[in-house]
């Protein structure tokens, strides 16, 4: 390009149509996601309309569509909890062991092997779970019923093929475990040096300088992590569609043969052979999963980026 | 200064400094290991003579625990004590972890290897109702949708985070950054939904199509390629930018010139990574594309079949008799998860090999 002398320095940088063109195609980008998480939104909503208007006895179960969701909004939730509060201190412990107790050398290997739990694809997990967990979960389920009973949660009559809650939330355990260990060791990993080393300085055994330096500097992380684990495990559709023996209802059971099932699991089973209001329901249901995973995770990612802003690290 | 362990012939003179010995009140240095050792080869024990190898791996692990924490409660203190308790407790949860993930590749590799024989890479499902049939179709359909999903999903992705990095300023960057992030935690059956309320409203309720099973799988794939280009370009020194605007070259071309190739290696592997993990979705397909048994290659025509809808739909509707379906449904998990780990594997070498050079 030949220089251009007589344009004087004071004038601004010109404006190419190169430059119009591309950074206007990368703002309709950007703007082109808002529209579509807004568009997931309107035609969810213009989707499950009918059903929302249509008379009670036309909705399947003939009871309205919110008695349909409820059950369902209740397995969901009960089920990832169940998850989150089994992964949340083990994701905890995995962060830490990778970050400050396994060897130097190996501890990279060792958290690429724990983020391939997340590259199993969830179809796998179901039939892992129907296949092998399922029938161990079977004799010990037994031993709880018989011993534990008077919990409402092992109220049994545990079943006999092992396709209950307890499995279920196993599996998602299992799946979300990935997600919360990586931001952890994220976090962990930004703890100032300073702190670390100097608590050490002062006599602190490992653990203590964990729990001095590491703890609270990861604190919000690992709420933050915890919550995007639960987002996760809320919408899990395959594993718990395979693995669950539904009955609806509502039952705080984890081990008998009766369970609610989740809202991603039922649309999972029942759209393919589903027609007509059947169909309008169905994604209604949707619309209130995403709703509540669209709440968790705003949630989460709010409490993550707040750490950003007023850890001690800057 | 004079050792103070041993007795010298004038007590008087090194009386002040004897005392116990530097390293009394700790455990003798090899203590962990031959705690560790005595247990597994007892763990070991129980085994052979009939127990249950779980049943013995948690009791190996509770005996090493307890013995180990009392014993140095004894002899160093509860500070130290804890310590190991914790080491102990931490590196027994890393164990657990990979348990799963064994049992997983275990599981999937012995029965998936049942049916791995040319004709099941060769044959469609068409016609086949007892032993035979293949995955043909089913792999070309999931090449396919998740082929037209990157191409969706990767220029978007790509200009977002330039727009992102390069140009985004005050409010409507901070929402797209906000929402990118909770975007990644759409529930994948949404995003199927999604594809097909926007499809049912032009083409009526009964549509199915591999373009829809694309769009879904988009959805879930944008957020992804966004936040790994962004971490990218970010990484790209500002020095870069400077030089180039030195030399009078429009934003654009240094944009296109030097900051994309310099950050190429990185965005390759975020991609990578993002289409193996759309590819492995199964419910978005399930609502959105159905499955066939016959070879349809055109992905604006009818339901196309797919791996992971396949192994799902063989497994739960196996006919009569089930084994040859449920051998089909674990061969074509272990073809799905055999693509998912090469993606990965790419990915890594991609990092490693294309990485540029920052130092030397």
């Amino acid at each position: 390009m030949p220089p251009r002398t007589q344009s004087p320095r004071t004038q601004r940088v010109p404006q190419r149509p190169g430059d119009r063109i591309f950074s206007g195609a990368a703002t309709g980008a950007g703007v082109l996601i808002l529209a579509v998480l807004a568009g997931v939104a309107a035609f969810l909503l213009v989707e499950a309309w009918p059903s929302l208007i249509a008379p009670a006895e036309d909705v399947p179960g003939g009871r309205g569509v919110i008695v349909y969701i409820w059950p369902l909004l209740f397995g969901t939730l009960i089920s990832a909890v169940f998850a989150l509060l089994i992964a949340t201190p083990l994701a905890v412990a995995i962060a830490l062991f990778v970050n400050y107790y396994a060897p130097r050398r190996v501890a990279q290997a060792l958290g690429y092997l724990i983020d391939l739990l997340a590259a199993v694809p969830s179809i796998i997990y179901g039939l892992w779970g129907l296949n092998q967990l399922a029938p161990l979960t079977v004799e010990p389920t037994r031993w709880l019923a018989d011993n534990l009973g008077f919990i409402p949660f092992f109220a049994g009559p545990a079943s006999a093929t092992g396709r209950t809650m307890l499995v279920a939330v196993i599996v998602l355990a299992v799946m979300i475990l990935p997600i919360i260990t990586a931001v952890v060791r994220e976090a962990f990993r930004q703890t100032p040096r300073l702190h670390e080393e100097a608590s050490l300085a002062l006599g602190a055994t490992r653990w203590e300088m964990i729990r001095m330096a590491a703890l609270p500097f990861g604190r919000s992380s690992i709420i933050g992590a915890s919550m995007l684990g639960l987002g996760r495990a809320l919408g899990e559709t395959m594993a718990v569609a395979i693995v669950l023996s539904v009955s609806g209802g509502i039952t705080f059971n984890l081990i008998a043969s009766a369970n609610p099932s989740t809202i991603a699991a039922n649309i999972a089973l029942q759209f393919p052979e589903s027609t007509g209001i059947a169909v309008n329901t169905l994604i209604a249901s949707g619309l209130v999963l995403f709703a509540v995973t669209l709440l968790v995770n705003m949630a989460a990612r709010a409490v993550i980026n707040r750490r950003k802003e007023f850890s001690g690290a800057n | 200064m004079p050792p103070t362990t041993s007795h010298s012939p004038q007590p008087d003179l090194y009386e002040p400094i004897s005392g116990p010995s530097l390293t009394a009140g700790q455990l003798p240095r090899g203590a962990a290991p031959l705690t560790l050792t005595v247990v597994v080869l007892a763990a070991l024990g129980l085994w052979l003579s009939g127990w249950n190898p779980a049943a013995c791996a948690v009791l190996g692990a509770l005996t090493y625990t307890a013995v180990i924490y009392v014993w140095s409660r004894v002899v160093e203190g509860s500070r130290k004590a804890t310590d190991r308790l914790v080491t102990a407790v931490v590196t027994c949860a890393f164990l657990l972890a990979l348990l799963p993930l064994i049992s997983v590749m275990v599981t999937v590799l012995s029965k998936g290897l049942v049916r791995f024989d040319a004709e099941f890479f060769t044959n469609s499902m068409r016609g086949v109702t007892g032993e035979g049939g293949g995955v043909y179709h089913a792999i070309i359909g999931t090449l396919i949708i998740t082929g037209f999903a990157a191409l969706i999903s990767v220029p978007v992705g790509m200009l977002t985070a330039i727009y992102l990095v390069e140009y985004g300023r005050g409010k409507l960057a901070r929402a797209i950054t906000f929402f990118v992030d909770v975007m990644t935690g759409i529930p994948s059956i949404v995003a199927g939904l999604f594809a097909f309320a926007l499809f049912a409203l032009f083409f009526g309720p009964g549509v199915r199509m591999g373009i829809m099973g694309s769009i879904a799988l988009s959805v879930l794939m944008i957020p992804v390629v966004v936040r790994s280009t962004e971490e990218m370009l970010k990484l790209v020194p500002n020095e870069l930018r400077e030089a180039a605007y030195a030399l009078a070259v429009p934003k654009w071309r240094t944009i296109l010139k030097v900051v994309l190739p310099t950050a190429l290696a990185g965005i390759a592997t975020g991609v990578t990574l993002a289409i193996a993990r759309v590819m492995g979705e199964t419910a978005p397909l399930l609502i959105a594309v159905g499955i066939t048994s016959g070879d349809n290659f055109n992905p604006f025509d009818g339901r196309m079949a797919t791996l992971s809808v396949f192994s799902y739909y063989q497994y739960v509707n196996p006919g009569f008799p089930p084994q040859p379906a449920l051998d089909r449904a674990w061969a074509a998990a272990l073809v799905l998860i055999i693509i998912v780990m090469l993606l990965n594997l790419v990915a890594r070498l991609i990092s490693r090999l294309f990485a540029p050079k920052t130092r030397g």
